[in-house]
């Protein structure tokens, strides 16, 4: 164009980045991949093959192949005849090889950007300024983790092989996020990236190959869903790490279900962006660009639900437009469009069938005519989109879009900001936006979300955790927090089977024999502060080992149990009170037992038929482990990350809310003791179903619980049959975190019917425990299970 | 394929393409239009406008962080956009050894600020390229205003005792007063700083006004001095203040703050500018001044002012660069751009 003419005009132009690079890599691969297995890339001609495109254009970039079940147990072989070599090199050696990685890929940092976006579509500014410096930063950050693991966490060990299925909107810097911790702590990987978006993993792999990285711990296998079921259910995997829909994330745990896995999910969201009356509009309104349109709005945390305060809805609307205006949309390979191409045809179809519902719905619809950047026919590009005027009821306000859709709403107050924030299935990331700290810090903890973003947004660092609550999924990634992913404690290595019971110590029906001299007593249920007979109207014996009747307990059903949770949900209050204060009540009640001890050691003994002395010694733990947990109540700090921004990452601790814990029948008090004792020293509020056999312990407790300050609704105890009730529980949706301790068949039906509400489960798949040993028995590896990692981001700055 | 500017309309699903209207823009504002072209007349203060302010730092740095990222400008179109860039400076010296002959010198390079041969080369004879202004001391309007006879650049006197702007009110406004009388179109006071790190706007405003009818036909360009009022909700309140007094352009600096021009200074300047637009209708003009050097610093700024404000602000009515050593690194790329070498400082005549 003519100099006069642009000096008239003052348009942009183009300015496009090369692709020579990353066509040519192609090309040396005569544009068809295998997959990387034990340290060289193996093509199977049997498989199935199917192309990777560049949604920019249409445009075939490579061929791919579809990982098999011989593939996968290929794959799954190498990496676990690698793991112990892995794993029995100190962190340092570990360490060497995470920072070779990293320097690799910083060396080869524009190569991998370009590749990215040619596969995804996303801007090259971002692949170039956000994922890959991510990446690599995520990777010296763990080489860090590798050297420190040894003295940091040494009663953790490597959980073995790690199958890791990734999405395709971050496809590398999802890698690193999974490959890096997993590496850093002695796993060895098999990891399968999206099939939109295969290449630049296919990259990585020969990095590893470059970086001298031995041979099986890492294995990149290409495919579909099929692919990664199979990793799901390969018997030789300890655990599965996915990011993606929650739809998948369900199915996957469903198939993971009682097989022992460790399993973290990084699911859909529905996020809040919330805007107060006192809020930098300006700057929100650039948050807002970064929320919804960074990735073409394709991101998990996406800030995709406006929430703004009804004084200064019109005016940040208005601010909202004529910003979109500005938007530039085209060729993701140009450095000057904000928004590039959708990954693929289908989700370009899905957005626009979702936007349109939401105008059928009564949304009002804003979509400018952004300048288009050397844009191509056959490319998928949606346009930046506002639906204002949208009810909480609306589709498109509960449904995740995952396009470059934003929905907005409004609301009064804070307290109404919170309920319409924390109205969803959803529970992943905030931002929250107010020049009043109290203001931000108030709501921050209030908010259903695993990160909340003060007066920023998006804001991503290997420092801190990242992951989400409720149908978000459950783990962390990033950080300290994360790291507890991809470890478990070593005391689990030796960890036998629970023996069968040859004897039930409860039967249904009338048992013919007496309860002998002793005044009746009738042991309830311990609901809301009160004791409540059973819905059912029927009780079970509870026997001695010998047979003889000790007397009866409640025939617990779904009702009781819904009281329960019921009477939990409301104990709110018992959340937010100090540390110090639940400390005094955990101390109250070990004072109030050790008053008793004589009593629940002979009801121990009874039970179990151990010895007087063995009994003495549960009640003497159950005591300490009470004074421990009062110890913990208000030591179980929470961090400030270091992550490179002027400002701190609060990594604070959350209870779960409400949780479920199923006692295990060894050690019937100290068993139930162990498990609500941290659930209540950490603010959660508890229903406990106590030792199926011996349930008369923890119903005699309840007694001691009356009279020690335990506020109505925090421990409620329902007795009966441990898996049924356990099965209601773990489907129960207002539930937020289940414990179980029984077989291995309850450890199944509860992850299985943590499905539909994708809550937290701790089980123990049949294995006993030594709820003797202070190491098995207590410490932090509950006290994470009951708290949940929140990572605050507050930048400051006058 | 190349960068359409006449923006056809992106294959959208039909939902969109039906109720797609970039005429919504600013649909819930004051409707703006009358006041366009005119000269901020300023308005009574608004006090309340004024403490409804807010300004978050660490989300201003990140705009301007990442706006060099996301707007860069190539090849034909980096020349043009240069070549626009010598059209705003106000070419400045602003010395105690300032002499008639090396203003000569100045208003010579201003009026002919690059190269016949880069101009021949560049094919832009038309253009009849000029810088927009030249800036000195009162001193040096005399010889300024001879040596730019017959130009149609301006002449700008710095005044109310810059830098510091602490002589006698009386004398700030007789400063005003003579140098308008001396020749010069363009006025850059400067304000008094304790008026804003004291929060009197009050006072603040009766001195920005006071100066405005001294200035009389004079554009009058306000100099905050932001490296001394201490935080961005100062000098976003302090920006407000002048415009409402009347001021035609806001200024960052006298060059003589120990921190002068920056982005997010800029940034938190412009979003008020366009505040006052909206909330009035009168255009006000922005000049950063001091620290902007390079070419490259000055292709974001203008991006800033396109990304922020619009192509209306993209002329010298509404925007300038205080700058002296800035023209030398341009005529550097421009020569570049055209010979394909890069360039030295001697080649270029200095100014």
């Amino acid at each position: 164009m003519n100099l006069m003419t642009i000096f008239e005009n003052m348009d942009y132009g183009t300015a496009p980045e090369t692709s020579q690079a990353a066509l040519q890599w192609l090309d040396q691969h005569q544009r068809r991949f295998g997959h990387f297995i034990d340290g060289k890339f193996h093509t199977d001609e049997s498989e199935q093959r199917f192309d990777s495109r560049n949604p920019a254009d249409g445009t075939v970039l490579a061929s791919l192949s579809a990982a098999g079940t011989d593939t996968v147990n290929k794959a799954v072989k190498a990496a676990k005849k690698a793991q112990s070599d892995w794993s029995a090199l100190n962190g340092h050696q570990r360490a060497r090889h995470l920072y070779a990685l990293a320097r690799l890929i910083q060396k080869h940092a524009r190569l991998f950007a370009v590749l990215e976006t040619l596969d995804n579509g996303k801007p090259i500014r971002e692949s170039r300024d956000a994922d890959i410096p991510l990446v690599i930063r995520h990777f010296y950050h763990h080489a860090g983790w590798a050297q420190l693991l040894d003295s940091e966490m040494p009663e953790q060990e490597a959980l073995g092989v790690v199958g890791q299925i990734i999405p395709w909107n971050f496809p590398l810097l999802m890698l690193a996020w999974k490959v890096a911790p997993a590496l850093a702590c002695g796993n060895t990987v098999v990891l399968k990236p999206a099939e939109y978006t295969s290449l630049s993993a296919l990259l990585f792999a020969e990095i590893c190959q470059q970086a001298g990285l031995p041979k099986g711990v890492v294995n990149i296998i290409t495919g579909d869903g099929t692919t990664g079921s199979l990793i799901c259910e390969h018997p030789d995997i300890s655990k599965i790490a996915f990011t993606g829909s929650t739809e998948v994330g369900r199915q996957i745990r469903e198939k993971t279900a009682g097989s022992g896995k460790k399993l973290t999910l990084e699911l859909g969201g529905k996020s809040p962006f919330i805007v107060f009356d006192d809020a930098d509009l300006d700057s929100a309104v650039e948050g807002i660009v970064d929320a919804i349109w960074f990735n073409q709005g394709q991101v998990c945390c996406a800030g995709s639900r406006l929430l703004v305060q009804e004084s200064i809805a019109e005016l940040l609307l208005a601010k909202i437009r004529a910003r979109m205006d500005t938007l530039r949309i085209g060729n993701p390979l140009d450095k000057t469009v904000d928004l590039g191409a959708i990954v693929d045809p289908i989700q370009l179809q899905q957005i626009t069938s979702l936007v349109k519902k939401g105008v059928e719905e009564g949304a009002e619809i804003y979509q400018p005519q952004v300048e288009k950047v050397d844009i191509c026919d056959n490319g998928c590009f949606y346009p930046p989109t506002l639906l204002s005027e949208v009810e909480g009821s609306a589709y498109v306000a509960q449904e995740e879009i995952f396009g470059p859709v934003l929905v907005s709403m409004t609301f009064r107050t804070p307290a109404e900001a919170v309920q319409l924030a924390n109205n969803t299935r959803y529970g992943l990331a905030a931002s929250i936006w107010s020049e009043n700290i109290n203001l931000c810090m108030d709501i921050a903890p209030k908010i259903k979300a695993g990160v909340a973003w003060i007066n920023c947004t998006n804001q991503f660092d290997a420092a801190a955790g990242f992951g989400g609550t409720r149908e978000s999924g459950f783990g962390r990634e990033g950080g300290r927090e994360g790291l507890y992913e991809y470890l478990k404690p070593r005391h689990l290595a030796t960890a036998k089977p629970i023996k069968a019971k040859t004897k039930p110590g409860v039967s249904a029906g009338i048992s013919t024999t007496s309860t002998q001299n002793r005044l009746d007593r009738t042991a309830k249920f311990y609901i809301g502060g009160k004791q409540v007979r059973p819905d059912s109207g029927y009780s079970l014996d509870v026997l001695s080992p010998k047979g003889e009747l000790l007397g009866h307990c409640g025939e617990g059903n779904r009702k009781d149990i819904r009281n329960a949770v019921e009477a939990a949900a409301k104990a709110t209050s018992w959340s937010q009170a100090s540390g110090h204060n639940r400390a005094q009540v955990l101390y109250y009640i070990a004072e109030n037992l050790s008053a008793r001890a004589e009593e629940f050691a002979a009801r121990i003994s009874e039970q179990t038929g151990c010895s007087t002395k063995q009994a003495a010694e549960e009640v003497e733990v159950s005591i300490q482990r009470l004074f421990s947990y009062g110890a913990w109540a208000d030591k179980y700090d929470g961090a400030v990350h270091s992550v490179p921004m002027r400002g701190v990452a609060l990594a604070m601790h959350e209870a779960n809310g409400v949780m479920a814990v199923v006692c295990s029948d060894q050690e019937p008090l100290l068993g139930f003791i162990s498990l609500i004792a941290p659930a209540i020293a950490m603010g959660n509020r508890v229903v406990a179903v106590p030792s199926q056999t011996h349930p008369l312990s923890a119903l005699d407790f309840y007694q001691i619980l009356e009279t020690s300050d335990v506020p109505a609704g925090v421990i409620n105890i329902i007795t009966g049959n441990s898996n049924e009730l356990a099965k209601v529980l773990a489907a129960h949706y207002n539930v937020d975190a289940i414990w179980y301790w029984g077989d291995a068949e309850g450890s199944t039906l509860v992850e299985n019917e943590s499905t539909a509400s994708l809550k937290r489960t701790w089980v123990n798949y049949g294995l006993s425990r030594d709820w003797l040993s202070p190491t098995q028995g207590e410490g932090r590896e509950f006290l994470r299970q009951a708290t949940e990692v929140k990572n605050i981001w507050a930048p400051y700055g006058e | 394929m190349n960068t359409t500017s006449n923006l056809s309309t992106l294959d959208l699903p039909e939902v969109a393409k039906t109720n797609s209207a970039s005429t919504h823009r600013s649909a819930s504002l004051p409707k703006t239009g009358d006041n366009e072209e005119a000269r901020n007349p300023g308005t009574d203060l608004n006090l309340d406008t004024i403490e409804a302010i807010r300004v978050n730092r660490s989300a201003v740095e990140r705009r301007c962080a990442s706006l060099g990222a996301r707007r860069s400008v190539k090849k034909d179109y980096q020349v043009a956009w240069l070549l626009k860039a010598i059209s705003f400076i106000d070419l400045t010296t602003l010395s105690g050894d300032d002499t008639p002959s090396r203003v000569r010198r100045l208003c010579q390079k201003a009026r002919k600020p690059i190269r016949d041969d880069i101009v021949a080369a560049l094919g832009i004879e038309a253009l009849k390229l000029t810088t927009a202004a030249v800036c000195v001391y009162h001193e040096m309007l005399a010889p300024a205003s001879k040596a730019l006879e017959g130009s149609n650049l301006g002449l700008a006197a710095v005044s109310t005792g810059f830098p510091a702007g602490l002589i006698p009110f009386e004398l700030r406004i007789k400063e005003i007063e003579a140098s308008v009388a001396a020749g010069a179109t363009e006025i850059d006071i400067v304000i008094s700083r304790r008026y804003v790190l004291s929060g009197d706007w009050q006072a603040l405003y009766n001195e920005v006004k006071a100066y405005r009818e001294a200035c009389g036909p004079a554009h009058m360009k306000t100099i905050l001095a932001t490296g001394e009022l201490g935080t961005l909700r100062n000098i976003a309140k302090a920006s407000q203040v002048c415009m409402m007094a009347g001021a035609d352009f806001i200024k960052t600096s006298t060059g003589k703050e120990p921190v002068n021009a920056t982005l997010p200074v800029s940034l938190v300047m412009l979003r008020m500018i366009r505040d006052y637009h909206q909330l009035t209708g009168y255009k006000v003009g922005f000049k950063p001044a001091g620290g902007i050097s390079v070419a490259k610093d000055a292709l974001v700024y203008l991006s800033l002012i396109k990304e922020e404000l619009g192509n209306d602000w993209l002329c010298p009515e509404l925007f300038r660069f205080g700058a002296s050593s800035l023209l030398g690194d341009i005529e550097r790329q421009l020569e570049h751009a055209v010979s394909g070498r890069y360039s030295a400082g001697f080649r270029h005549p200095i100014c």
